[in-house]
């Protein structure tokens, strides 16, 4: 499985980790649902330090697609509400 | 649905949106091709502006810190002289300057994280734009229009994605800047108002330098007739003297320049 982190970029990651993904993803998401920034934040960091952990980076030069994408480290609240509201994720 | 997956698929819609297809797969190669060698071009322009950006932060931090040296030599001086109260105004604008020093340090380590970022991003892109340039010729070379399709969807949609997230990093990065360029430019004006070197435009209602250097060179002169005294063989200066000396040592060209600045402003 192919996970991208925006900014930053794609990682390997097993199958057999998407569990924990999930669990790290929905403390995340329950966090932007009870509109807690500071929680979110570190909530994100969680997640996207678990990607880092079981994941291998891709290299540069590979072109495949990402099963899952996830918001850049430096993400605020709003602004990943903003990307799942579908409005201004990709510029122009 | 979890917030990875929502994220992703809204993601790749807008991705996929942004190629636009050609009749002939094989067309839309090569505009697709020309639309990552732009990209390319406008993810490196983003690395300057911030390189930019935060060389003007850097000049703006060496101003001030060279400031904030300047109020603690005053501070130091004016002491010596027994004056506690201008030390004590010397010391105040000090900590005013050095808040914005800090400011800026922040500023500084952030523009320089986004540098980075989006130096790497522009290495992703490159490596990926050259991949795709070589598939795009075997895909051209071997494939007939309907045997290339699939090829070409492959092949697309791992660079769409690459675009989609560099087009949004370059984005950031250039808001960032923005918010950073505005009160870059405020500083500007506070450096060049000189605001931070006149204690009027504090409201401190005296001048700290005006008054050092009148002093200073009231002991300018005690400094010299001492050292005349002590070149002529003369009975030395008193006990509390040497400090008052040694501070007024490089006095003189400093309180030029200060006198200079005071014409000028």
């Amino acid at each position: 499985m192919i996970v991208r982190i925006l900014g930053e970029g794609q990682f390997e990651v097993a199958d057999a980790e998407l569990d924990r993904l999930n669990e790290l993803d929905a403390a995340v998401e329950a966090e932007i649902d009870a509109g807690n920034a500071e929680a979110f934040q570190a909530r994100l960091t969680e997640l996207l330090d678990g990607v880092r952990d079981v994941g291998a980076p891709l290299a540069d030069d590979s072109l495949e697609d990402s099963d899952l994408i996830l918001p850049p480290a430096d993400a605020t609240l709003e602004e990943v509400r903003e990307m799942l509201a579908d409005d201004g994720l990709i510029p122009g | 649905m979890s917030m990875m997956k929502r994220i992703s698929t809204i993601f790749r819609a807008k991705a996929n949106k942004a190629l636009d297809r050609a009749e002939d797969p094989r067309e839309t190669l090569d505009y697709s091709y020309q639309r990552q060698v732009e990209m390319l071009a406008k993810v490196r322009r983003g690395v300057a502006d911030v390189a930019t950006s935060r060389k003007r932060v850097e000049l703006q931090m060496n101003q001030l810190q060279s400031q904030s040296t300047k109020l603690t030599e005053q501070a130091q001086k004016a002491l010596g002289m027994g004056r506690e109260d201008l030390a004590r105004e010397a010391l105040t604008r000090k900590s005013a300057v050095q808040s914005q020093v800090n400011d800026l340090t922040v500023q500084h380590a952030q523009l320089q994280g986004e540098e980075e970022k989006l130096t790497l991003a522009s290495q992703r892109l490159q490596a990926k734009v050259e991949a795709f340039r070589t598939r795009k010729e075997t895909i051209k070379a071997t494939y007939t229009a309907a045997e290339a399709q699939t090829r070409i969807n492959e092949a697309f949609s791992g660079i769409s994605e690459e675009m989609g997230d560099v087009g949004m990093a370059i984005q950031r990065a250039e808001d960032k800047t923005q918010q950073m360029q505005a009160r870059a430019g405020a500083i500007d004006e506070l450096i060049s108002s000189g605001a931070l070197d006149d204690a009027s435009a504090l409201g401190a209602g005296d001048d700290i330098t005006r008054e050092l250097e009148s002093m200073s060179s009231q002991s300018d002169v005690e400094a010299e007739l001492a050292a005349l005294k002590g070149a002529t063989g003369a009975p030395a200066i008193d006990s509390a003297a040497p400090p008052a000396v040694e501070a007024a040592g490089s006095a003189p060209a400093e309180s030029a320049t200060q006198a200079q600045k005071e014409e000028q402003s």
